[in-house]
């Protein structure tokens, strides 16, 4: 029998009930208003009387309205049809909607129970299994969707009888599970899961040792994110967040991407909807809509929807990567979530923490970075989640909490620079303030000379010394004028204005630039590198800026053109002629001091 | 104290506390967000705790004795939506400034959201002549953006100008602490160019009281969003200014003893304005609503929480600034961004757009630099020069917002520019466009 209780107080979508029965943090309930429930859920418990936050307006709600405890806490549906949905925080299937705008109190369900789905079985009769264990699998677009072992089943237990292959709906019984004290437990294809706690259905979970490929150079090549590992993007607004958001989630090189909106623009969710079912997976073939699921709380949704948004997202790509798969997590933006935290601490008059966010923030943010992670699964498999958060900082100013606190957890850190963006320098990451810790990991280093080239790390660490020393002889040069400082200061600058314009910046919205393989990367370093390694010869600071314009347009015609295209090799060809310029220069140099001397 | 009058309304007359923007009472049965009549004065039910429920008086509680009668409306504020609308002015409650009545359908104020899968992406390119706007920040239908502006700049000017040439089928003005002669001035423009059937205003002037400023957005929203979706029509919103409908906020919070947030702004201002902002939408049908707003900044500083929470939550901005190498205000290539733009640009424009704009603009940056380097007393090299005597007349000819011309006019406009003061290789942009379309004025 389920508590109910009734309405003793509201603040906003803050509302305060009076119970007799039990409560439980986080426990769901439904405030029943006229013909409608509005889903809330419980924050805080003071003797008889819950403080629960209402995830609709409360517009209207009186005092002594009724609401009924649920004995749950806020769960997600996990089983085959998530892919092709939308969602909203709360995974409501937002196509299953009526109207144009959203009523509040509309709950949809966020499966399809009664479609069919082609089952193969891959455990069979007295298999022991755990929770997580693949029991079998059905299509779901192209992926392998494994039906598993609920997570919720604790210990060891044996296969009584699986269904044979065949055509099942999500409701079906699909297999009997015994227990050790000898229960049969039926299991469909479909389980639910609470959103807060965090899915262990793994038997380790390594230091991330690969890379995780995204096709943008400034992230690959100077500050690579690893596979199951995270980072964050903080960046003042107009900065290109949201591009290089969007870029990531169309070129990474992940089995599946996951979106959390948390808190943003409607129109960047719309821009997905209708982009991505066009666009092509560059691996693939396929749509990207095909390996991409969105969860929408857009800003204008309701504000305590955000957090669960957050933790819906985490926990549907922790779903996936129990069936092996790699996932990419985006989450935009972390800090919104955090400001419904604050909204609400506020409105239960907690004594305030720094920026009046809530004491606990950055415990919250820590545990849920956490989550991320490559492990290896019940059967040896292995499966990932990347997890890259978006932290939008009020005033630009990374001395904030939520930017703070992030900084202690994700493990790069992707600095989004207002000067860079300003002077069309995009994507905006500034090359010495932003990091990447997994460039220390041996295991990294290893696997990255491995598969890309011998010397790639060290090409990487000499291109991120050019562009500190240019930045050094750039400052010089502002500082005692163009020719107070020797010619070779403005070629230290020029050489990293090179690596500047034909590695760190790249063109999101150009067909071809927009993504750059490794070995294409690789390739591009080399010549940039080649450049920085020439010894040049001019008369005088004048002749450095046009002539280095000259070698980086060639380089940039290069980024343009398709990969070793015949337009590529002649704007290579370009390159080399701008090159042996300098070259003929200053042998004719060298003869005439010859002549000179002799 | 409490006595039956009409069929659902109670009248109390006993208030058990009053501050300067509230009143609280004892009453029962009342719903969240509830309107009633307060000594004569529209309120709204900001807390209930038991049986006290405080109301948000929208003028002031200036006069009100503890003995006030106070009715409750049992609604939400609503807002009469009907052709009627069109070509009138209302005050912040909705009623006609003119007097008069208005036919239509009772609508509650601060309905729900859009579902975003029922928008439509933005596709449609507004052109305003002004390539400051068109050129480098293209807007489009659909989209929310907000000129920040010094108090001294004329944006109300600009935005009535962007409004007119704008070609939507309704302007809806929410004026939120507007100074009279500004309002008198929307009128007198809206007017004289013949289009005041098309115009629909909500009106608070600094005459009236600060916090009924509030309700004044959510009327205008409700307005369009009648004739964008019932009517398929395209609806522009102009909002100014936003700051006046913050600081209104910050008093509210201040008065229910809220936490203040940064620069003592409630701690949910970004939600309360992305709630308004979001109003934005392209609709499948035809029918959209286009936001143009302002919030004006104190001193230029976008560090501020309104400008910031704003600048998070609109599709870019819109900065003036005054040119003194010109003596005119332009529109800023650096801080301005709109971030629709590449919707359009390129695809609705031509097909160099997006180029020739950012070609544009980094050259516009080398001469800022250039002017760094003289003002530091530094002599200029040949190419500082002349991306000088660019940045000067690109300045003139297309980022001042005198300019009135088409969008492939800008674009040869700056071919102009770009073959007079430099080598194709110094522009940098893609070679297809430089054979088609580059002019060579140096030979």
């Amino acid at each position: 029998m389920n508590t109910i209780g009734n309405v003793t107080g509201i603040i906003a979508n803050l509302v305060i009930v009076e119970t007799e029965g039990t409560t439980a943090q986080n426990e769901i309930c439904y405030i029943k208003h006229g013909d409608t429930r509005l889903m809330a859920e419980v924050i805080k418990v003071v003797g008889n009387k819950s403080y629960i936050q209402v995830f609709e307006s409360t517009r209207g709600v009186k005092v002594g309205t009724e609401v009924e405890f649920m004995g749950h806490m806020l769960e997600v549906t996990l089983g085959p049809g998530i892919l092709s949905k939308n969602f909203d925080g709360l995974q409501n299937d937002l196509h299953k909607m009526e109207g144009v705008f959203l009523k509040r109190g509309q709950y949809t369900h966020p499966l399809e129970m009664e479609q069919k789905f082609d089952f193969k079985a891959l455990a069979k009769k007295d298999d022991k299994v755990v929770a997580g264990s693949w029991l079998g699998e059905v299509k779901e677009n192209w992926i392998p969707h494994k039906i598993m072992v609920p997570f919720v089943f604790k210990g060891e237990y044996t296969v009584k009888s699986i269904k044979k292959d065949g055509e099942y709906t999500p409701k079906e019984t699909i297999a009997v599970l015994t227990d050790k004290e000898g229960n049969d437990h039926e299991v469909t294809m479909t389980q639910k899961w609470p959103v807060k706690v965090p899915i262990k259905a793994y038997k380790d979970k390594p230091r991330p040792f690969k890379i995780l490929e995204t096709g943008i150079r400034v992230m690959d090549t100077m500050n690579p994110i690893a596979e199951g590992g995270t980072g964050f993007i903080p960046g003042p607004f107009g900065s290109g967040k949201t591009v290089l958001q969007h870029n990531l989630s169309k070129n990474a090189e992940a089995d599946l991407v996951i979106i959390a909106a948390c808190g943003e623009r409607a129109n960047e969710v719309v821009e997905i909807f209708t982009e991505f079912p066009e666009l092509d997976d560059p691996r693939s073939g396929r749509k990207l809509m095909e390996r991409t699921t969105i969860i929408a709380n857009t800003s204008n949704m309701p504000v305590a929807a955000r957090e669960a948004s957050v933790y819906t997202a985490m926990t549907i790509a922790e779903y996936y990567r129990a069936m092996g798969l790699k996932i990419l997590l985006l989450a935009d933006s972390t800090s919104r979530w955090a400001q419904a935290l604050r909204e609400m601490s506020n409105r239960m008059e907690e004594l305030p923490g720094p920026d009046g966010f809530p004491m606990d923030l950055s415990a919250i943010i820590a545990n849920f970075y956490a989550r991320a992670g490559y492990v290896y699964l019940p059967n040896d498999e292995s499966g990932s989640i990347t997890f890259i958060g978006t932290v939008s900082p009020a005033g630009g100013n990374l001395k904030e909490p939520v930017t703070e606190s992030t900084k202690k957890v994700a493990r790069c850190f992707y600095a989004l620079s207002q000067d860079r963006a300003d002077s069309k320098r995009y994507p905006a990451i500034d090359p010495i303030e932003s990091y990447s810790k997994y460039l220390e990991y041996p295991e990294i280093e290893e696997y990255l000379n491995k598969t890309i080239d011998e010397h790639w790390t060290a090409n990487v660490f000499k291109a991120k010394d050019i562009l500190l020393r240019g930045k050094e002889s750039y400052e010089q040069i502002n500082i005692l004028g163009d020719d107070g400082v020797p010619v070779e200061y403005h070629v230290r600058y020029w050489k990293s204005e090179l690596i500047d314009f034909a590695i760190l910046q790249q063109d999101a919205f150009d067909a071809v630039d927009a993504a750059s393989s490794l070995d294409r990367q690789n390739y591009m370093l080399q010549k940039s590198l080649e450049v920085a390694d020439m010894d040049f010869k001019f008369e005088s600071f004048e002749d450095v800026g046009p002539y280095f314009k000259r070698v980086i347009n060639a380089l940039k015609q290069m980024n343009f053109s398709e990969y070793e295209s015949d337009e590529f090799k002649q704007n290579e060809k370009e390159f080399r002629n701008i090159l042996k310029e300098q070259e003929t220069a200053s042998k004719e140099e060298e003869m005439t001091a010859e002549e000179k001397a002799s | 104290m409490e006595k039956e009058t009409k069929a659902f309304q109670r009248v109390y007359t006993k208030l058990f506390q009053l501050t300067k923007a509230t009143v609280s009472l004892h009453a029962k049965g009342i719903g969240y967000d509830e309107l009633a009549i307060v000594d004569g004065r529209l309120a709204q039910v900001v807390k209930i705790m038991e049986d006290l429920v405080t109301l948000q008086i929208f003028g002031g509680t200036e006069g009100i004795a503890t003995n006030a009668e106070v009715i409750f409306a049992g609604k939400a504020p609503t807002l009469k939506v009907g052709d009627d609308l069109a070509g009138r002015f209302f005050n912040a409650y909705g009623e006609p400034i003119e007097g008069g009545e208005i036919l239509g359908e009772e609508r509650e104020i601060g309905g729900p959201s859009v579902n975003p899968v029922r928008r439509k992406q933005p596709s449609e390119f507004i052109p305003t002549g002004i390539a400051g706007i068109d050129l480098n920040n293209a807007l489009v239908t659909g989209q929310k953006i907000p000129f920040f502006a010094d108090p001294d700049q004329p944006y109300n000017q600009v935005m009535a100008m962007v409004a007119l040439r704008a070609k939507a089928d309704k302007i809806i003005l929410a004026g939120m602490g507007l100074t009279r002669d500004d309002y008198l001035y929307f009128k007198n423009v809206f007017d004289n160019a013949g289009a005041l059937d098309r115009i629909v205003g909500f009106i608070n002037t600094t005459e009236d009281p600060p916090v009924e400023r509030l309700l004044v957005p959510d009327m205008a929203l409700t307005a369009a969003e009648y004739f964008a979706v019932e009517k398929n029509e395209k609806v522009l919103v102009l909002l100014t200014d936003m700051t006046l409908y913050s600081d209104a906020l910050s008093i509210v919070s201040n008065r229910m003893d809220q936490i203040p947030s940064k620069d003592s702004m409630p701690g949910s201002l970004y939600s309360d304005l992305a709630r308004l902002y979001e109003k934005a939408v392209q609709f499948p049908d035809g029918g959209s609503i286009t936001q143009i707003a302002v919030t004006t900044l104190s001193g230029g500083d976008i560090t501020h929480a309104v400008p910031d929470n704003t600048g998070y939550i609109t599709e870019g901005q819109l900065f003036l600034r005054k040119d003194s190498d010109i003596g005119k205000v332009i529109v800023d290539p650096f801080r301005s961004l709109s971030r629709l733009k590449q919707l359009v640009i390129g695809k609705k424009t031509r097909e160099d757009h997006p180029q020739v704009m950012n070609a544009a603009v980094r050259l516009y940056a080398d001469a800022a630099n250039a002017k760094t380097k003289q003002e530091n007393g530094f002599d200029l090299t040949d190419y500082d020069q002349r991306s000088l005597d660019f940045a000067k007349e690109y300045s003139e000819k297309l980022l001042a917002i005198d300019v009135n011309i088409e969008t492939d006019d800008m674009l040869e406009t700056a071919y102009e520019l770009f073959g007079t003061y430099f080598k194709p290789e110094e522009v940098g942009i893609k070679q297809q466009f430089v054979d088609k379309y580059w002019k060579n004025n140096k030979n």
